[in-house]
């Protein structure tokens, strides 16, 4: 007979959980909308390096990742010192510490989908607004970003998909305190440790059906749209 | 209206280099640019659009001085009021007709278009023949129906002057016909001074006043053919000579002689 957890045990890691991952996916699809579109559209020095800098959260483990944000964020971080003298913020152990962890990690996937979206809009219809008068800003607006908008949603589900997976950079950034950055792939890994079979039954069951749900999700979205 | 155009412009693909060196000058309010594919006509219509910048040169229509490299003048192209159709269209994908045609006189911050605006659009559907299609999306329509919509979408914001890149090539051959005389008409209409490029000598029967004749990049020829030999008396055109005055130009000639002149630029 299995015990039904609490619901402390589920709910409020699922819950830590979306609000984290929907923050860090905001912040990741921001800054992964305007680099992608600088670097689809911009021809500059150092470029294809910048692209492999904004891609190499994907390939290093995430412990690394988390050391780095360490000594970027940490109380002693380059930007974690300033931050703490001056605005009194410290991100080390904090659910936003987890947001900056899963943003981080999550990036690539929406960075990536975003850059190959940006290039696949074809540069006529571009021009085609501005022979119709329509500003650089307009003619982004207006045709670049919806003629690119289904493939940045993927992207950002994708890159929302990973953010709720997040678990080494998170524990290095934030550790895992229940209920303030305790978020479900820890809590899965801390269930199983204390031997918490049940807990852990329930929390993976549900960490699949959101992942799947997303999956067909994005999936739906990159289908085309406009063939003739 | 006058058009001048005095560019030059080197492209660099696959290790080849491509030197456009246009210059002429055209009075008449229908012009044609003619010459082979490769000859540097898009070039030179996108340049005067705006939608290439020359290396060096002058662009004038009408009394605006659009491009001047001396001078520091580089009009960008949303500025230029020039209507540009181009060969496939450009139909933006994700809108539909109505608002295609209504796309250069909406600012984005309106979700509507203005009431004046709206009903221009709606007499260009009348006109154009699309009222029933005012929802339909680019993907749906036939070939002669995408043209008239970029038409419309172009000559609602009534341009100084519209450049059509190849404008019935797009199309099927028994569609051509019908859809240059609804071009001479909607001219007729709108009054709007033309210059297209094209490398089909029927083209130029039906839209030329000026044919300005283009190969590897240069400017081999100015023709008027508004009169004799190309017109009769009352003004028909004599579809012979224009051909005869064509033959063999629509070709590629020999390779240009190696440039030997010598630019200062300042």
């Amino acid at each position: 007979m299995i015990d039904m957890p609490t619901s402390q045990e589920v709910l409020i890691p699922l819950m830590l959980t979306l609000k984290v991952a929907t923050w860090a996916t905001l912040l990741a699809t921001s800054f992964g909308i305007a680099t992608a579109f600088a670097l689809a559209r911009l021809r500059f020095p150092g470029r294809e390096v910048l692209d492999a800098v904004m891609t190499l959260p994907m390939v290093m483990p995430p412990t690394v990742l988390g050391y780095y944000l360490l000594v970027l964020v940490g109380r002693r971080g380059i930007i974690g010192e300033w931050l703490y003298d001056n605005l009194g913020i410290s991100l080390v152990f904090t659910w936003q510490g987890a947001v900056i962890a899963a943003a981080v990690v999550a990036f690539p996937l929406i960075y990536k989908a975003a850059r190959a979206a940006f290039e696949g809009v074809e540069r006529q219809y571009e021009q085609a607004a501005r022979a119709l008068g329509q500003s650089e800003f307009e003619v982004f607006i207006r045709v670049t970003l919806p003629l690119a908008w289904r493939g940045i949603l993927a992207g950002a589900m994708l890159a929302f998909a990973r953010a709720l997976g997040e678990f080494g950079a998170t524990l290095m950034v934030a550790g895992s305190l229940p209920g303030r950055t305790q978020t479900l792939s820890i809590a899965v890994y801390e269930a199983v440790q204390a031997g918490k079979d049940d807990v852990a039954n329930y929390l993976v069951v549900v960490t699949s059906i959101v992942c799947i749900s997303i999956l067909l999700a994005s999936g739906r979205l990159l289908q085309p749209r406009y063939a003739s | 209206m006058r058009i001048e155009v005095d560019i030059r412009k080197t492209l660099r693909s696959n290790g080849r280099d491509f030197a456009l060196d246009v210059k002429f000058a055209c009075d008449d309010d229908l012009g044609v640019v003619f010459g082979p594919s490769g000859a540097g006509k898009s070039l030179t219509l996108r340049a005067i659009a705006g939608l290439e910048k020359p290396d060096y040169g002058r662009i004038v229509v009408g009394d605006k001085v659009l491009f001047d490299s001396m001078a520091g003048i580089n009009v960008r192209a949303s500025e230029r009021a020039i209507g540009y159709l181009f060969q496939d269209y450009a139909l933006f994908p994700h809108l539909n007709v109505e608002e295609n045609i209504g796309f250069g006189v909406k600012r984005w911050w309106q979700r509507k278009l203005p009431v004046d605006a709206a009903r221009r659009v709606a007499e260009l559907l009348d006109l154009f023949e699309l009222r029933g299609l005012n929802k339909a999306y680019p993907a749906q329509l036939s070939g002669g129906q995408r043209q008239r919509v970029a038409l419309a979408r172009a000559l609602i914001r009534r341009p100084d002057l519209l450049l059509l890149d190849e404008p019935f090539a797009a199309l099927d051959p028994l569609l051509r016909g019908r859809m240059r005389a609804e071009l001479v008409a909607i001219r007729a209409m709108f009054k709007v001074p033309m210059l297209a490029i094209t490398h089909d000598p029927e083209d130029v029967s039906v839209l030329a006043e000026t044919v300005v004749v283009v190969n590897q990049g240069r400017v081999e020829k100015l023709v008027d053919v508004k009169s004799a030999p190309y017109r009769d008396g009352e003004g028909r055109v004599n579809e012979g000579s224009i051909r005869e005055l064509l033959t063999g130009m629509d070709r590629a000639g020999p390779p240009p002689l190696p440039r030997k002149t010598i630019r200062v630029v300042k």
